[in-house]
């Protein structure tokens, strides 16, 4: 079987995405995930199974089983956008990396197609599935929560051990890696934190780069939905003071630190 | 950091300016409408071309004139700021009907003071009979004249009321060399005239009165230049006073000689301008490549050291104020079709000099700044985008739409130049193309094009098919067959075809003797004169003196019936889910929402007429009864308002154009062939061709509704789709997919323009990033062959509006986490948030 022919579970395809890596890309959304965060801003991606999703009062089908053929078909369209932008494909999820053959086959077509890679992931995966992935990947941007392990099963469902020893072997297989921190209040918004995680980070080869995410509640709606509980309602999103803060506890590390994607 | 290009601090003198003239609700002034008349009345026995420069002179030298305070170049139409004359000559009846309610209505109020009503009562009656109106009526075949007026399919009204305008002049001829180079052009072509030829009568009036109108605008100038040197006697102030004293010195060389120095040039250029808008009443006269021509006075002042960039900037922000001195008012229906007291003056910047290079200098980026100094309608500021364009331009511009005034608009040369060319541009010419009002291209100086001849209803042909050729219970298109015994698509398709060419037709007839009776009643010497070659042909523009003579009328629907089409197709003949009966009664009935107007009061009458038969007693409130039931949908049974919202859901499901279905964006291409290679079959009066354009400014809302429901579950009386881009909220994929769809119509042959809208959120223009990707997005639209695009930027203002005022917001669409939804929709906390990221950019 070719690998336009390879088959993968999905839940969208967003163009015109211009916060996830650099240039106009378009975003393959891959369904399932190991981790449970509570923040998490797409928790309809997290299950692999098909769900239903009620959505304005609709109900929707979240989930769907593409082959790379039918993947690339769309994300083929976007290519003068790519072109002139220096953008091209990310893949997200969920966890890119719970689909592994399914995302190493789009990123050999997204080449066959000269087509610039990149993947959000979480780095939980074994080092096998790493192996299969990461090479044909043109820029990585990997999620680093917290450095606490007990703090990050708290918060994620998983422990961190895995996270960072794979950090550092994906870094040192990258072309290119930007580390990024959702920045959950609560959870990992202190500034001893934050300079932790960038410490970390500074020391991972060749990584230049690191990402603040500011936490937002912009899929709490997504929850009742699914029927589930949003377990960070009473949170506020972050004033802009206390971010300018983390943004200069981060840059002790000596790293290049950006708010937002 | 942003590395923005000449960000220049603006002086404080600018919003001075602003803010003076936004005090009031603009005036009509009786001034030129008096004198207008006075001066036909005592020119009765003269060639009618002399009757035109001698009434623009009379005015010249008796309207009042007057300096504002504070203004660096001076020159104004009327008394008041922002405040407009009256045009007795082209039509007045809806004027002087609207006498009393101009100033209360909606779309463009005036004010109009009693004295004023009474000094145009008493002109008025002169003209009656005598106006271009009523000629262009007494030209147009009947059918033609029942469509345009009484079932408005498309409307020519633009013209029929108005001067035609929709010109760019020679300003570089005028600013470089004064009107007295153009009075002796024309003494030559005179002295070259024997006595014997056969056009000796008209070109020898023809260029009396191009003299006439030149030394009259002389004159005029020189009135200025008096004015201007009292002032300054009785100024205290030193600063003041030398202004005063610099606009004195250059009324009285410029504009009859040619500028001696950049302000010179920027006081000639204004008294061009303004003085369109004196001889006539047409609109989007557009100073088109203003960089262009005026490089080169601010180049030689500014390398002679005696101007600041600062303060060339300050001049260029005073014409941008300027442009919005100049107003114009319009019977109510066109001021909702052109709403927001727009003049369309369209300058542009950038693209590519005659012989194909980059022509982008520094007055390219001083005017994009002067938008963002000056954040008021005029000057429609545009942009021309080419491959060779530099990256900093297209960042300045960017920047600019980042600031949510919607400028600039974006134009790509690389299918413009071709697209004109192939009606008949000098390659030379082509290259060398400005914009005219909305979108329409075209070669200054040499060109008539009569863009904006007429907007089109692309929907209304198909209720024609609907109707077997019928409305309002007349039978005005072609009988194409009864619709329920249509066996396939092809031949539903076909009746519309048929339907929309008869229309087409109608539309040219209407067009055409509109134009005629502006050559026959208004020809235009002063605007001519600056045309090619209407010195040398001796005639004027009017009467076919331009080189290149055009006729754009636009289409505006493509999207509704692209998507109406296919449902029909899907639907009734493939899938067989609906009936053509039951989708016939759907629209009859707007899909059980409600009828207004005239379809309300018909069913009334027919449910009335039916009780009467059945012998019930039906009386006034019977009526209103009905009436109350038919305007809501509540007449009908329960079970035909549930199948119609149904056959609306099922709509819902068919692909829609703006979403990247190649299907479904071709069969769009070929919607808009019905109405471009229809229009491209016809010449015009003047001797030239019909060319498309594709746009409908704002008339989609208002000529929407007049429209019935149509089959894409778009409901009655509500607006069409704007330009060429898709039906409001059925795009769903984001803005490259839109962008797609639209770049896949034949814009090449739409060569009068088309127009493409798109709504962003400021996020995406965060940061320098933010802007590179956003030109990055134009690039890309415009390598798939794209010809026009601008942006509406949603500030976190709209957002709070559309929270106070969600009625007027149904359709606006914000990005929330990975899905687009409509804002109006969402939690009031969700709302809230987005409102907060669109603050923070990210």
């Amino acid at each position: 079987m070719g690998i336009y022919d390879t088959q993968g579970r999905i839940f969208d395809i967003q163009r015109f995405s211009i916060h996830d890596g650099p240039g106009i890309r378009t975003i393959v959304f891959l369904k399932g995930c190991v981790l449970r965060c509570r923040w998490c801003c797409n928790p309809e991606s997290q299950e692999y199974k098909i769900q239903e999703l009620v959505r304005g009062g609709k109900k929707e089908i979240v989930g769907r089983d593409v082959t790379v053929r039918e993947v690339m078909e769309e994300i083929e369209k976007d290519a003068p956008y790519y072109e002139r932008s220096g953008g091209g494909v990310t893949l997200s999820g969920g966890e890119a990396l719970c689909q592994p053959d399914f995302a190493a086959a789009i990123f050999k077509a997204c080449h066959d197609y000269g087509i610039n890679t990149a993947i959000e992931t979480t780095g939980y995966a074994k080092k096998e599935v790493l192996d299969k992935v990461i090479p044909h990947v043109d820029y990585v941007l990997m999620d680093i929560k917290h450095v606490d392990s007990k703090k990050h099963e708290a918060f994620t469902g998983k422990p961190n051990e895995l996270i960072l020893e794979n950090a550092n072997y994906i870094a040192s297989m990258a072309q290119d890696m930007t580390v990024r921190v959702p920045v959950i209040p609560t959870f990992n918004d202190t500034p001893e934190e934050i300079r932790a995680i960038a410490k970390f980070a500074a020391r991972l080869p060749g990584v230049m780069k690191l990402h603040l995410l500011p936490y937002h509640r912009l899929g709490r709606d997504k929850y009742t939905g699914l029927g589930r509980e949003y377990t960070l309602d009473s949170i506020e999103p972050m004033p802009q003071e206390k971010i300018n803060t983390l943004y200069e506890a981060a840059t002790e590390s000596g790293l290049l630190v950006q708010i937002g994607g | 950091m942003e590395n923005i290009k000449f960000v220049i601090e603006k002086s404080a003198r600018i919003d001075k300016l602003i803010s003076a003239m936004y005090e009031k609700l603009p005036e009509i002034e009786a001034d030129r409408g008096v004198l207008v008349t006075e001066s036909y009345k005592a020119t009765e026995g003269l060639p009618l071309v002399k009757r035109r420069s001698a009434a623009f002179a009379h005015i010249l030298r008796n309207i009042p004139i007057v300096i504002r305070e504070n203004e660096l170049i001076a020159g104004s139409t009327t008394v008041t700021p922002r405040g407009c004359q009256v045009f007795p000559e082209y039509s007045y009846e809806w004027l002087e009907a609207e006498f009393d309610t101009v100033a209360k209505r909606e779309a463009d109020p005036f004010y109009i003071s009693e004295e004023t009503k009474a000094k145009l009562r008493e002109v008025y009656p002169y003209w009656k009979g005598k106006t271009v109106s009523d000629l262009a009526k007494a030209n147009m075949a009947p059918e033609a004249y029942d469509v345009f007026m009484n079932h408005g399919i498309f409307t020519v009204g633009n013209y029929f009321y108005n001067g035609i305008g929709h010109v760019c002049v020679q300003y570089d001829k005028v600013i470089n060399f004064g009107y007295e180079a153009i009075i002796n052009e024309a003494k030559e072509e005179l002295a070259k005239l024997s006595f014997g030829d056969g056009d000796y009568v008209t070109k020898r009036n023809f260029l009396d009165a191009v003299i006439e109108s030149c030394e009259a605008v002389i004159e005029y100038a020189h009135r200025y230049s008096v004015l201007a040197i009292h002032m300054a006697e009785k100024e205290h102030d030193m600063g003041r006073k030398m202004e005063l004293k610099r606009i004195a010195d250059a009324c009285a060389h410029v504009p009859e000689k040619g500028a001696r120095t950049f302000f010179e040039a920027c006081q000639s250029f204004w008294f061009i301008q303004m003085l369109f808008q004196t001889e006539s009443s047409g609109h989007s006269i557009s100073p088109g490549r203003f960089d262009q021509y005026m490089y080169p006075f601010y180049k030689k002042d500014k390398d002679d050291g005696v101007i600041s960039i600062e303060e060339a900037q300050e001049f260029i922000d005073n014409i941008w104020v300027k442009l919005n001195d100049i107003n114009k008012v319009r019977d109510a229906a066109s001021a909702e079709g052109f709403a927001g007291y727009g003049l369309f003056q369209n300058l542009i910047v950038g693209g590519q000099d005659i012989y194909g290079m980059d022509a982008t200098n520094d007055l390219s980026y001083m005017c994009l700044e002067a938008a963002m100094h000056v954040p008021l309608p005029q000057p429609s500021i545009s942009i021309r985008v080419w491959n060779g364009s530099p990256k900093s331009l297209l960042i300045k511009a960017a920047a600019l739409t980042r600031t949510g005034t919607g400028l600039p608009a974006y134009y790509n040369d690389e299918i413009i130049i071709p697209s004109i060319m192939a009606r008949g541009l000098t390659l030379e010419d082509a290259r060398d193309y400005c914009i005219i009002g909305c979108v329409e291209p075209q070669k200054a100086g040499k060109t008539d094009g009569w863009h904006d001849a007429a907007f089109f209803n692309m929907c209304r042909p198909l209720e024609l098919v609907f109707s077997d050729g019928v409305d309002k219970g007349k039978q005005i298109g072609p009988k194409t067959g009864d619709v329920l015994e249509m066996k396939t698509f092809e031949e539903f398709y076909d009746a519309y075809k048929k339907q929309s060419a008869y229309m087409v037709e109608l539309m040219v007839n209407a067009d055409n003797a509109v134009d005629a009776a502006h050559a026959m009643r208004c020809p235009l010497p002063y605007q001519s004169c600056m045309v090619d070659d209407c010195i040398k042909r001796g005639k004027s523009l009017q009467e076919g003196g331009a080189i290149y003579n055009f006729t754009g009328p636009q289409g505006f629907g493509i999207a509704n019936m692209t998507d109406a089409l296919l449902a029909v197709r899907e639907l009734v003949f493939e899938k067989k889910l609906v009936t053509m009966a039951e989708l016939k009664a759907a629209l009859e009935n707007n899909y059980g929402k409600g009828l207004r107007g005239y379809d309300a009061e018909r069913l009334t009458a027919d449910i009335a007429q039916k009780i009467a038969e059945s012998g019930s007693t039906v009386n006034e409130d019977v009526i209103k009864a009905i009436y109350g039931a038919v305007t809501t949908g509540e007449y009908l049974p329960d079970g035909a308002r549930m199948r119609y919202d149904e056959i609306l859901s099922l709509i819902a499901g068919v692909p829609k154009y703006g979403n990247d279905i190649r299907e479904v964006d071709l069969f769009a291409r070929d919607v808009a062939y019905t109405y471009t290679k229809e229009v491209e079959k016809y010449k015009n009066y003047r001797g030239g061709t019909y060319q498309a354009g594709l746009y409908p400014v704002s008339a989609n809302v208002p000529l929407g509704a007049q429209t019935g429901a149509t089959p894409d579950g778009r409901l009655a009386y509500t607006p069409i789709a704007d330009g060429v881009g898709p039906v409001s909220g059925s795009d769903t994929r984001g803005p490259t997919a839109t962008a797609n769809s639209v770049a896949k119509l034949d814009h090449g042959i739409a060569s009068n323009g088309t127009l493409l809208n798109q709504k962003f959120h400021p996020s995406a223009l965060a940061g320098m990033a933010g802007l590179e990707k956003f030109v990055s997005l134009i690039r890309g639209y415009f390598d798939q062959k794209g010809m026009h695009v601008q942006f509406n930027v949603i500030n976190r203002e709209t957002l709070l509006d559309a929270q106070k005022h969600p009625e007027n917001y149904k359709t606006l669409v914000v990005r929330v986490a990975g899905y687009s939804a409509l804002f109006t929709t969402l939690s009031r906390s969700l709302q809230d948030d987005i409102i907060n990221r669109t603050e923070q950019g990210f």
